[in-house]
């Protein structure tokens, strides 16, 4: 196991430890939502932690829908932000 | 016995610890099946950066467990002669058969191996099984709770303990019960600072109504005392009969406005502060997880699973430990396991010693559970808290407004969910179900819709498709 993990969000390379989640990974580069809502739009990030909610979610190398405080990071992914309801892959 | 393993138990939290435990030491062949990568739960959660394979922070199973790890059970169905049928999924979470492999023209880092290991998605029969199944923070709706930084007192100390990382740098923590304490606790030591922990009840008076179930949980007391004293060294505010009533900000949390509650929980006119922080933590009391245990069958009373003396549930051959019969924490969870493990390896045909100690424990951790909850119940105040357009379902994004109009043209039961969709979205109403309910007044019978959930965990198409 490496070190470090490279990844990208939104197309801007950075560093993951392995072990942490999308959302902790997220959360240090100082983001506070990364999903938009499909009815108003409106911004959402973390707010159950465990994997209840669905509020936290994410694209992750193109799947959207993943929960980001559950789904561990991975070297290589590709993390974006996730706008209303994009279509399952 | 055959080869198949003869106890299965779902959730790896104090109580899913405690019955693998107990069964394996009875005899009993065990699988061990939970949806986090290394065993723990949410209240054993160890650190998870740099964790080798093996997980090295977490708690330690008997070698011979079967450890199913990162695997959610997404549907249950009973089984005629006892126990469960359980559709599993493994991998990493909410990715799908295939997806995450590098695709050839991926550009310069198509060579990095990106290959989700360990995919599966399967069936198994388990005739004896153990449900520890957990819970989750419950929260109250009120105007900018759904503003990005707001969140569950949970996830702050998921993030602190497992991830090492603070949800704010200001943080409030409000709600009601104990664990706002070690959740206060847990943000200070990630490097949060903590601006205020606000109770919306009185807990020392609740406490001294009922001091023989007090005495009951001395140790537990013990634990908390240490909190308090911690937060008193670090200056963090304590405030009783206050809750945080707003929360405010331009796309994610700025400020919170607290008010003094009376003893219902109606905020009192002209008692608002308003501090400006950066994360809301909020807790009040759990939610037990229960859609597997209705899955299969089990009876429940008030909202959880009923068992009897042995954690028996009404279906023969499944068990219920921990949360999902009646929120009392860890070391009550733990003794429920280990009396739940012990009667299910009884229950596969193995010999066992009645576990007189775990059901002593279970006894005297009721009594202070019992205590707890008179503590810091939710009282009824709260539904003043949200206005007409404050959203009550996150996931459909209904306002209190739409949900009172549906409830007029829709009155109860199912009709009342199809029109507001209130618990339609994603999250099936966990987060939303109990506050709708009190909310719009719904029956019990209708309250509990919200916890029926025949696909337990959202599940993509192409995962179906491969099930066999």
């Amino acid at each position: 196991m490496s070190d470090r993990l490279t990844v990208t969000v939104d197309g801007e390379r950075t560093t993951a430890v392995p072990g942490q989640t999308v959302a902790a990974l997220l959360i240090g580069l100082g983001r506070r939502s990364w999903r938009t809502t499909r009815g108003a739009g409106r911004p959402r990030g973390i707010f159950c932690g465990i994997g209840v909610c669905f509020d936290c979610l994410v694209v992750v190398n193109g799947e959207s829908d993943v929960r980001a405080c559950r789904r561990r990071v991975a070297d290589g992914d590709e993390i974006r932000v996730q706008h209303g309801a994009e279509n399952p892959s | 016995m055959t080869a198949n393993p003869s106890v299965t138990i779902v959730g790896a939290g104090p109580a899913g610890l405690a019955a693998a435990r107990a069964a394996t030491a009875a005899g009993a062949r065990v699988r061990l099946i939970d949806a986090e990568p290394a065993p723990g739960g949410q209240y054993l959660r160890g650190d998870a950066l740099g964790v080798q394979e093996d997980g090295r922070s977490a708690p330690d199973l008997p070698g011979e467990v079967e450890h199913f790890p990162d695997t959610e059970v997404w549907a249950l169905e009973p089984l005629s002669g006892g126990g469960a049928r359980l559709h599993l999924r493994t991998g990493p979470a909410d990715g799908s058969a295939g997806a995450g492999v590098a695709a050839p023209d991926d550009g310069p880092r198509a060579s990095v191996d990106r290959a989700v290991p360990h995919h599966a998605v399967r069936t198994i029969d388990a005739p004896v099984l153990v449900l520890a199944t957990g819970a989750h923070d419950r929260v109250l709706p009120f105007p900018g709770w759904d503003l990005p930084g707001v969140v569950t007192a949970g996830a702050a100390q998921a993030l602190a303990k497992s991830q090492r990382t603070a949800i704010g740098n200001t943080a409030v923590v409000a709600g009601t019960g104990p664990f706002l304490l070690p959740v206060a606790r847990s943000l200070h030591g990630v490097g949060a600072r903590v601006a205020a922990v606000l109770e919306a009840n009185a807990p020392v008076s609740g406490w001294l109504r009922d001091p023989a179930g007090t005495a009951a949980g001395a140790g537990k007391l013990g634990e908390l005392a240490g909190h308090t004293a911690a937060l008193a060294r670090h200056r963090v505010p304590y405030r009783t009969r206050t809750a945080v009533i707003a929360a405010h900000g331009d796309g994610a949390l700025e400020a919170v406005t607290t008010a003094r509650l009376d003893p219902d929980w109606r905020p009192l006119p002209g008692t608002e502060h308003t501090i400006a922080a950066d994360a809301l933590c909020l807790g009040f009391g759990f939610t037990p997880r229960l859609e597997l245990a209705i899955a299969a069958g089990c009876a429940t009373t008030g909202g959880f699973v009923l068992v009897d003396a042995a954690q028996a549930t009404s279906t023969h051959g499944v068990f219920a430990a921990g949360e999902p019969t009646g929120i009392g924490g860890a070391a009550l969870a733990a003794a429920e396991g280990e009396v739940a493990g012990t009667a299910a390896a009884r229950a596969a045909g193995h010999r066992v010693a009645p576990p007189l100690s775990a059901l002593r424990r279970v006894r005297t951790g009721r009594r202070f559970a019992a205590a707890l909850s008179a503590a810091h119940p939710v009282r009824s105040g709260w539904k003043e808290w949200p206005k007409d357009d404050t959203v009550v379902c996150r996931c459909e994004e209904v306002p209190l407004r739409d949900l009172r109009a549906a409830a007029r043209s829709a009155p109860g039961g199912r009709a009342f969910k199809l029109a507001s969709r209130a618990g339609l979205g994603l999250c099936q109403g966990r987060i939303c179900g109990r506050n709708t309910a009190d909310l719009i007044g719904l029956t019990h019978d209708d309250a509990r819709r919200f916890d029926r959930r025949p696909i337990a965990v959202p599940i993509r198409l192409g995962d179906l498709a491969g099930d066999t």
